[in-house]
């Protein structure tokens, strides 16, 4: 079986590439490639003007007779907020973040009809034959290869559980991980390629990696051990969990645990500091963003101590859209999904390990490691928090852009000359 | 390109929503992904929550003002063709139109779009601005930066400055006048990349 879904694979990735292509009636592939960039690199369907909002409103007020240095308030200041909030509604940065990516050519995975473009009845049938390779062919066979998988992780790891002596028990830890892990990957036609492993992370370190889909862990799982930290499920999650636990130490908290701070920090801390612990593995965004971009990193991580191993993923959306949307997909059908893509094709770049320097707090280490990653992943570095996703915008934004606008209409010594007002007038 | 033709067909009065608006059929179907996109609970319609999530706007001092744009005094809703319209103030004014005078004047042009700038200025549409009205643009865009004295002095120079007729308040003429020489267009415009 494992066999044959490697071959599975690789008829997939040609199916698809032929018929990505085909469908711009070009066929070079560097071209495919460009646009693909070109999406990236523009984000966005309208122009926006670069410059800050001193600049713009220093280009409205410019017919006025008065200096700019004097402040002064233009009816004209309005068009620059009325623009840039319709242009916020037309398109936004942040929420494109947290849908699917949108690829620049239809392809042969689309999957509903919404989605489908009627061109030809040539592609019609090859894109039916797809959907029947995909779900009736490749589905089962996928579905065998992940129940094998994770029962035997869950068999394995009791076992080796009840070993007592401490080599040999790790060496069999590993490799009984590292072999469920490899069918798990064989399950959901995973092609990984790993880049510079001279930098694996090794034992005691930290690996920190951006966060797509709960598969990163598969991902990451199949070419070393590490210690997973999460919270502790019940059901399936928790009979996996416990069993896991067994053979080697992983960080499981309990609900309540997560909320406070310092209890978690001081037991990733200790498992660290066990030298001979496996490195543990941290997604420090908190939740899935859809693979164009890297947001906030909570600094939670960077706190800990001890050397940040980063990793980079990318995954390649023409054979799997691998984004779970959580708020759109439950796991179940996340995963059913991710079972009758073609394939999942994942680049993953381990970088060179980082320390906190000198003088360096832990917000400007996770962003210092942050660029590292969406740097050497092709992925975007967005400031903003990946909560956004569930909490509306905090006030403090607000208030930033109404501080900026304010010094250009009263100057920079706006309230200290009068008496300060204890209880703000609102509107 | 086949995409277009088949979100296209799902619009109805298509063909009138691109004549009154100027729209490329390209542009009409990358606005309607966006306008699904926003209604979540795909009703069909907008109310101001769905504007409210787009966190971009939330953080706009006046974001609020721009929101009660969309919305018909009275409706709580807004469908997608009144989206369009509302949006079609924004588009690039047409170089090459030719002047004539027996057609209505255009979505887009200057004196359109320095209506619409007037109509969030004038929330109770009475054709002036009134020293209260502008008050309350000017609180909203600098709130608790400058103390309420202050923002006064600004009100009462700004009418001073644009107000010809020494009504106290500035009507669409003079509001146009003082901003004759704003490259409007260029200003008040979104430009579509695709």
């Amino acid at each position: 079986t494992v066999f044959s879904g490697a071959i599975f694979q690789k008829i997939g990735y040609i199916l698809g590439t032929f018929c990505g292509v085909s469908k711009l009636s070009i066929c070079n592939p560097t071209l495919l490639i460009y646009l693909c960039c070109s999406s990236l690199l523009f984000p966005g369907l309208i122009q926006r003007e670069g410059g800050s909002m001193e600049q713009e409103m220093g280009e409205l007020r410019r017919y006025r007779t008065q200096s700019i240095s004097r402040g002064e308030f233009a009816l004209s200041d309005s068009f620059y907020f009325y623009r840039k909030g319709l242009e916020s509604i037309v398109d936004d940065q942040v929420t494109q973040r947290f849908s699917s990516e949108e690829l620049v050519s239809w392809n042969l995975l689309t999957r509903t009809n919404h989605n489908f473009h009627y061109i030809s009845l040539r592609l019609t049938v090859i894109w039916g034959l797809g959907v029947i390779i995909r779900y009736c062919v490749l589905f089962p066979l996928r579905i065998t290869l992940a129940i094998i998988g994770i029962s035997w992780l869950v068999i394995g790891t009791t076992l080796v559980g009840f070993l007592p002596n401490r080599r040999v028990k790790n060496w069999l830890s590993e490799l009984v991980h590292l072999m469920c892990y490899r069918i798990c990957a064989r399950g959901l036609s995973a092609t990984i390629q790993y880049h510079n492993k001279n930098n694996k992370p090794q034992k005691g370190g930290i690996c920190v990696a951006n966060h797509t889909s709960p598969i990163d862990i598969v991902i990451l799982a199949n070419d070393g051990c590490y210690a997973m930290v999460g919270q502790s499920h019940s059901g399936l999650m928790g009979v996996i969990q416990r069993s896991m636990v067994r053979s080697c130490p992983h960080v499981w908290f309990e609900r309540s645990e997560m909320r406070d701070r310092h209890a978690v920090t001081s037991r990733l801390r200790a498992h660290v500091a066990a030298k001979r612990n496996l490195p543990i593995l941290i997604f420090p965004e908190g939740t899935c963003i859809n693979n164009t971009s890297v947001m906030m990193f909570k600094k939670g991580s960077f706190e800990i101590g001890g050397t940040i191993y980063p990793v980079a993923i990318k995954y390649d959306p023409r054979f799997g859209d691998a984004f779970w949307n959580s708020a759109k997909y439950n796991m179940v059908s996340y995963l059913l999904r991710m079972m009758t893509s073609w394939a999942i094709v994942v680049n993953v770049w381990y970088l060179p390990p980082m320390t906190r320097q000198e003088g360096e707090d832990a917000t400007k280490f996770a962003n210092r490691v942050k660029s590292a990653i969406a740097h050497q992943g092709g992925l975007l570095d967005m400031a903003w928090d990946g909560s956004l996703k569930r909490d509306k915008v905090k006030e403090e934004f607000k208030e930033h852009q109404q501080k900026m606008y304010s010094s250009m209409v009263v100057g920079k010594k706006a309230r200290n000359s009068q008496e300060p007002h204890t209880e703000s007038s609102k509107s | 390109m086949g995409s277009t033709n088949s979100t296209l067909s799902k619009i109805p009065n298509v063909e009138e929503l691109m004549q009154e608006t100027g729209f490329t059929p390209a542009h009409i179907v990358r606005l309607y992904d966006r306008f699904e996109a926003l209604d979540k609970e795909k009703t069909g319609h907008l109310r101001p929550q769905d504007f409210g999530a787009i966190n971009r706007l939330a953080m706009n001092p006046i974001g609020d003002r721009i929101i009660g744009a969309f919305f018909s005094p009275g409706q709580e809703t807004v469908d997608f063709h009144s989206f369009v319209r509302i949006l079609a103030h924004f588009r690039p004014a047409d170089k090459k139109r030719p002047k004539d005078p027996s057609m209505p004047e255009p979505v887009n042009s200057r004196t359109s779009k320095l209506k619409f700038a007037f109509q969030l200025y004038d929330q109770d549409k009475d054709g002036k601005i009134s020293r209260a009205e502008l008050l309350q643009v000017l609180r909203s865009m600098l709130e608790m930066q400058v103390t309420e004295e202050q923002l006064e002095s600004i009100a009462d120079r700004t009418i001073q400055e644009a107000d010809l007729d020494k009504d106290d308040a500035i009507s669409f003429e003079e509001f146009r006048k003082s901003l004759e020489k704003v490259n409007i267009d260029h200003k008040m415009s979104i430009r579509f990349l695709r």
